[in-house]
């Protein structure tokens, strides 16, 4: 199937060793990567990942209702892409996306009203966990609909190619998203127009309770990139500082002109597809997996290369997990007291009030 | 000199590329001559084509693709030659467009066009004659534009594009060859203005309908005065949201109402007609139940026999008028 075709070096087919969670286990290589910027990092992923705990707990209460899919286990693509998305970008996210909104420097206390369905959230209650948005911060919405915001993120390449100030768009999918038709045209659309898009696929093997290896003949994405002359890079996304080097190699091709990028970062779920169970009993092909991959963590892979490299101590790194976990507790008590919206909001926000 | 419900649209978009950057037109098709009839003939050539933009074979990707521009900025005009090919673009507009503004708390505008356009008969059959505008008219947020005059498909289409709500805008290749003299382009017209109007008046009984069918009412008031039937014939224009009054008061005063709809009749704009007028005129308002011409519900036909069946023409609108006044 591989071989001759040089279009097709790199295997972008299989994952390989990446696909099994015996490998890349051990503690990252921090190469030159600053300091300051790793230490952000590791902040960011802790922050997402004491913000996913709290929603958790609040669904197993039932405090919060609405459908929270938990990002808890791939938080690293979301950290690395951020690092170089400027303002004037715009970002796409979709059911899986509190990662996404707050890597961007979306505030805690918009993202837990607005999963409790808060007039204060950053969708004025209207969205809940689903819909989220942050134009300030340059993520202009993550809907649910499978691959929905694929051609809507091309299309905010095709303005921004348009509009001529070197913006890009960023379009995050899952590898469930892949098999939606509408991933293919928007591939090939960007292709076409060599538009300034990045697609990042953030492969976490499953799709609800099904694994790839049941729902397509290969498990790596790349392939699509390459029949859709698209660049591509696959990367461990539970490695923060290669989903940054990527991103950023990424990125300025498809800023200076050079067409649309995939990256393909893989990457494993904790919780189920829904919810804040494990739900090991639940998917196919995973009660085998699960614990294995918890060892490919990408939190703790990162802080134990920064305390071998002498950039973390054991005790800033506890503080690091106090500080966003009252940081996080506080959001959620202001959250829990907002009000919800107002009853006019059910019809004047259907239309533009004013049409002009 | 008189313009052509072809060349006003061709008007429309020549108005808006011209006057307005944020404004482009993309779908497929749009490169040739004879896709989409006389409305857009040598725009490309005109304004370049990187504003009138032709596509790959994929509806979805580029309904969404101006659905993602004109959640950044931009004022795109979707237009798909047919509403039957159209509904492989459907998520984008019913799932995505007309629902951004609501899920996201209502500041959020997606000032989107679909242009899809109603291509039927010359037996072209089940895939290439669809309307369904009345499944489209189900759909909160999104505005649905539905034009039976020369005037309303440039001026219309105008107001859409400027507006702040994603719009699908319906034309039918059936009207491209009326006639009409037309006034300077308006554009500070806002469809929120725009209600049903009343296209001649009558006091014996009101004939409702919009786009293509509206052409034969008009026709067959014609016929109707001739022998001395005052029919009242109102154009809806817009179907979504549909602003009903105009049609309630009319029915108040002539007692008798026909809705008239070149799309099926189950669960179709001609209920909600009928649905919108009794649910408020006390039955006492009524002198005789209102009633439905419609498609028969099924698929186009191909064969010339059928097809001449299928469609109702001037003729019919007059026999059911006739009909329904000859009720007590």
């Amino acid at each position: 199937m591989v071989g001759t075709n040089p279009l097709m070096e790199p295997d972008a087919f299989h994952l390989g060793a990446l696909a099994d969670p015996l490998s890349f286990r051990e503690p990252i290589l921090l190469g030159d990567a600053n300091p300051m910027k790793l230490l952000h990092w590791l902040g960011q992923l802790i922050k997402i990942r004491c913000a996913e705990e709290k929603i958790g707990d609040e669904c197993a209460r039932a405090t919060i209702k609405c459908p929270c899919h938990l990002v808890i286990g791939q938080e690293a693509p979301a950290v690395g892409v951020a690092e170089h998305i400027r303002n004037g970008d715009r970002v796409f996210g979709a059911h899986r996306s509190h990662a996404h909104f707050l890597a961007l420097g979306g505030s805690l206390h918009l993202l837990l009203a607005e999963v409790l369905g808060k007039d204060t959230g950053c969708s004025r209650g209207m969205g809940g966990s689903m819909h989220l948005l942050d134009r300030k911060h340059n993520f202009f919405g993550s809907v649910p609909i499978v691959g929905a915001t694929v051609p809507i993120a091309t299309g905010a390449a095709l303005a921004a190619k348009m509009d001529g100030h070197g913006g890009i768009a960023v379009s995050y999918l899952g590898d469930g998203a892949t098999e939606e038709g509408v991933f293919h045209e928007s591939l090939n659309f960007a292709s076409v127009f060599k538009l300034p898009i990045l697609y990042v696929v953030e492969n976490n093997l499953f799709s609800s309770h099904l694994h790839i290896s049941l729902r397509q003949p290969f498990d790596s994405i790349c392939r699509f990139a390459v029949s859709n002359g698209v660049g591509w890079q696959r990367v461990d996304g539970n490695d923060t500082v290669a989903m940054a080097r990527a991103t950023e190699r990424a990125i300025n091709i498809a800023r200076c002109g050079g067409g649309p990028q995939l990256i393909e970062a893989v990457t494993y779920r904790w919780r189920g597809h829904v919810g804040h169970r494990e739900d090991n009993d639940v998917g196919v092909l995973r009660k085998e997996g699960l614990s294995e991959w918890k060892k490919r963590d990408p939190i703790a892979r990162l802080a134990t290369a920064m305390k071998t490299a002498e950039i973390l101590t054991e005790d800033r790194l506890n503080s690091i997990w106090a500080e966003s976990r009252a940081a996080v507790g506080l959001a959620w008590l202001s959250a829990v007291s907002d009000p919800y919206p107002p009853p006019t909001a059910l019809l004047d926000r259907v239309y533009a009030l004013a049409d002009r | 000199m008189t313009t052509t419900y072809g060349q006003a649209i061709r008007d429309g978009f020549a108005f808006l590329l011209k006057n307005y950057p944020e404004t482009f037109a993309i779908g497929q098709g749009l490169w040739s001559p004879w896709y989409v009839g006389s409305s857009m003939t040598d725009l490309d050539k005109e304004f370049g084509k990187d504003r009138v933009i032709d596509t790959p074979v994929s509806e979805l990707a580029t309904t969404g693709v101006a659905v993602g521009a004109a959640l950044s900025g931009r004022r795109p005009i979707v237009v798909h030659p047919r509403v039957d090919f159209f509904l492989l673009g459907v998520d984008q507009l019913v799932n995505q467009a007309a629902k951004w503004r609501y899920m996201f708390g209502g500041d959020v505008d997606v000032p989107v066009v679909v242009r899809a356009i109603i291509n039927r008969g010359g037996e072209q059959g089940a895939q290439h004659s669809q309307a369904l505008h009345s499944w489209f008219a189900h759909v909160p947020g999104l505005r649905v534009v539905m034009p039976s005059t020369v005037a309303d498909a440039r001026d219309l289409l105008v107001a859409s594009a400027l507006g702040k709500d994603p719009v699908l805008f319906i034309d039918d290749r059936w009207l491209y060859d009326l006639e009409a003299l037309l006034p300077p382009i308006d554009p500070t017209l806002r469809l929120i203005d725009v209600e049903p109007r009343i296209e001649v008046f009558g006091s014996d009984l009101t004939l409702v309908a919009c786009s293509y069918s509206t052409q034969l009412c008009r026709l067959a008031a014609e016929d109707l005065k001739k022998n001395g039937i005052g029919a009242e014939v109102i154009d809806l224009r817009i179907i979504n949201p549909l602003e009903r009054s105009v049609l309630i008061e009319s029915v108040r005063r002539t007692g008798r109402l026909l809705a008239v709809d070149g799309d099926w009749s189950t669960c179709g704009l001609a209920s909600e007609v009928i649905a919108s007028v009794v649910e408020k005129l006390p039955p006492s308002a009524l002198k005789v139940a209102p009633r439905r011409l419609t498609l028969p519900d099924a698929p186009a036909p191909t064969s010339r026999p059928l097809e001449k069946a299928y469609y109702f023409q001037k003729e019919d609108v007059v026999a059911a008028a006739m009909q329904l006044l000859g009720e007590k």
